[in-house]
């Protein structure tokens, strides 16, 4: 067997790079979450077009929505628009949430995620850095829908502080939703079933819901099940604030809903992710 | 007192492990003990458990039966501690194929601890040492086998491990590559670090490990020094092409009585295989063929392959095991 050839000072360098007995304490959970959150942002780097769904999307389904159903529904698309912006802006926040679970999928059956199971860092920091950065994501489209829309002609009677508001309870719910999305994520085999799966919740969860039009329009025996539908009072509860008429019951049942989600959802991505 | 004393000495220490998949018995009653600052060699056909050993010991997978611990802390309870003295590097790429080498050294090394600017300069130190200084910034996407290769053992050592998994660290790599990982291996166990390592080579484990176990279908079937085993299987075979087909069984038939070993046909019509102990035997054997007046057009002794190590354990080769497995 012949000796490899290298260079002496490699040689040197190997060497010195190997004996460093440097043993540093390790990233605490928010350090490890924030810089496994970095590793996502860099991804973006790289593929760019990660970004197409949280710019297109926002813009496709306001002018969709609104100039479509406008007129129909409350005679001028202005009227419409002060009515239907943040009902379009959940729908669309909610249907994104979705490539949490798509990415987590992908990613988790590459090899590195073994090594990140091995490393010694808080447990949860790999998933809930990857959900840290689907909140700016989510903050990006709402705030390109919101421009749009304020274009288009929205003035919502709330002001900036119910705007925000209104962003702020829906960033809670995705943050939330998005626990099941990393759940399946796991559970699925491949990226194709998942989708399915995901389509399968998120379509009944927002269009048989407020979003578009008043529930009061509906048959009475579809009334309740709006009524109760997570997304209708999300719905509710952000309309409430950027109109300027905080509806606190609604809010109140919306964070319910997110701590149940999280409750659940949580412990049970991570239990399933460790034993994977 | 006893067991005190064995965890002292060893880094890893498996007792009557068992790992079920459903009705597969990837690993059906393990056996270990890995000497501190040794290199350990786990040596096996494809299926023979080898990842699933690893995957246990690195806390990947939970063990079904029996125990294995890692510097006295038991794999399932002990996993945190575990955790902080190992490192892995997995049979596939172990480091994010769509981010740089430097993207991926220095998130191992802000998640170790280190301060940006530390874990930079750190990055950049192993990328020198492993001859990737050129491809930091490129896509490991792009890097070839050997480079990603060696840039996933640098992520294991970001900082310093007391004990290394190397999974198949050269399968897929040419010579050249093959030499640059051993070589790390050696500088890394010239350092005081434990390397437990899997692979399908005899040659490999032979060149690097102190102590090999061969396993097969989940059970260790050998155990030993490299010498150990050779001596239990020989030196190896040789192959001889005789110039004329004809005088074949003549020549088989004075191989059978010199060496006492079964000769055998091999497929071209002049050549005969046979097992030999000792290479001089080997070399004496050219001689009574050319005093019986056979030519020989070609000889050659070759080590014992892992498949002759096989046969001989177990009596069937490992091309068949792996059938087995297959159908199974
Ligand atoms: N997650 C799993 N689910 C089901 N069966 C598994 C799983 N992992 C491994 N096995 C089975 O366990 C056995 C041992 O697999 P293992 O990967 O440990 O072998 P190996 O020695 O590493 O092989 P190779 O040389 O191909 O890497 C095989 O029969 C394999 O099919
Ligand atoms: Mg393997």
């Amino acid at each position: 067997m012949n000796k490899k050839q290298a260079p002496l000072s490699q040689q040197e360098a190997l060497r010195t790079a190997v004996s460093t007995s440097e043993r540093p304490k390790n990233a605490g959970p928010v350090s490890a979450s924030l810089t496994f959150g970095g590793r996502m942002l860099l991804k973006i780097k790289y593929v760019p077009e990660q970004l197409f769904d949280i710019t297109a999307f926002p813009i496709i389904f306001l002018l969709m929505f609104t100039y479509l159903f406008g007129g129909a529904i409350a005679g001028s698309t202005e009227a419409y628009l002060q009515f239907v912006l943040p009902g379009v802006l959940v729908l669309t926040v909610v249907m994104i949430t979705m490539y949490t679970g798509i990415e987590l999928n992908n990613d988790i059956t590459k090899g590195v995620f073994d090594r990140f199971r091995t490393l010694p860092v808080w447990r949860p920091s790999v998933l809930v850095g990857a959900l840290l950065v689907d909140l700016v994501r989510y903050s990006i489209a709402s705030a390109i829908m919101i421009t749009l829309g304020f274009i288009l002609g929205f003035r919502p009677e709330g002001g900036v502080v119910g705007v925000l508001l209104g962003v702020a309870v829906l960033l809670v719910f995705a943050f939330s939703l998005s626990w099941i999305w990393t759940t399946l994520g796991i559970v699925m085999r491949s990226e194709k079933s998942l989708m399915g799966v995901s389509m399968m919740v998120l379509f009944p969860l927002t269009f048989i819901s407020n979003v578009f039009v008043d529930p009061e329009t509906m048959p009475t025996w579809l009334q309740p099940l709006v009524e109760i539908n997570p997304v209708s009072l999300l719905v509710v509860a952000v309309r409430g604030f950027m109109g300027g008429e905080a509806a606190l019951a609604e809010v109140g049942w919306v964070l319910l809903v997110s701590f149940l989600l999280v409750l659940i959802f949580a412990p049970l991505t991570m239990y399933l992710y460790y034993k994977k | 007192m006893d067991s005190k004393a064995e965890e002292q000495r060893a880094a890893v220490v498996v007792k009557g492990l068992v790992k079920t998949f459903g009705t597969t018995r990837a690993v059906d009653g393990i056996d270990l003990e890995v000497p501190k600052g040794t290199v350990y060699g786990v040596l096996g056909p494809n299926g023979a458990g080898k990842t699933t050993v690893l995957r246990i010991l690195a806390t990947l997978l939970q063990p079904s039966e029996g125990r294995a611990s890692v510097f006295g802390h038991e794999v399932v309870e002990g996993a945190a501690f575990i955790r902080k003295r190992i490192s892995m590097t997995g049979q596939f790429a172990s480091v994010d194929k769509d981010l740089s080498g430097l993207e991926n050294l220095h998130l191992i090394g802000r998640l170790m601890g280190f301060t940006r600017a530390r874990a930079k300069v750190r990055a950049h130190e192993l990328l020198h040492a492993f001859g990737l200084e050129e491809a930091a910034k490129k896509q490991v996407k792009q890097y070839s086998g050997g480079m990603q290769r060696r840039l996933d053992i640098a992520a294991s050592i970001v900082v310093t491990p007391d004990l290394l998994f190397l999974d198949e660290p050269t399968t897929g790599l040419d010579p050249r590559s093959r030499n640059q990982v051993w070589e790390i291996v050696r500088t890394l166990v010239s350092t005081g670090t434990t390397v437990l390592l899997t692979t399908q080579y005899l040659d490999e484990a032979d060149q690097l490990a102190d102590r090999i176990a061969v396993i097969d279908q989940g059970k260790v079937i050998a155990e030993g020094t490299s010498g150990e085993l050779k001596a239990s299987v020989g030196t190896g075979k040789v192959h001889i092409r005789l110039q004329d087909p004809a005088q074949r069984p003549l020549a088989a038939q004075l191989l059978q009585q010199k060496l006492g070993t079964a000769v055998n046909y091999s497929s071209s019509a002049s050549g005969l295989t046979a097992q030999v102990a000792e290479n001089n035997l080997a070399v004496h054997m050219l001689e009574e063929l050319d005093k019986a007046g056979i030519a020989v057009s070609d000889f050659s002794v070759g080590k014992p392959s892992l498949d002759e190590v096989f046969l001989t354990l177990t009596g069937r080769s490992a091309e068949r095991a792996e059938e087995m497995e297959a159908e199974a």
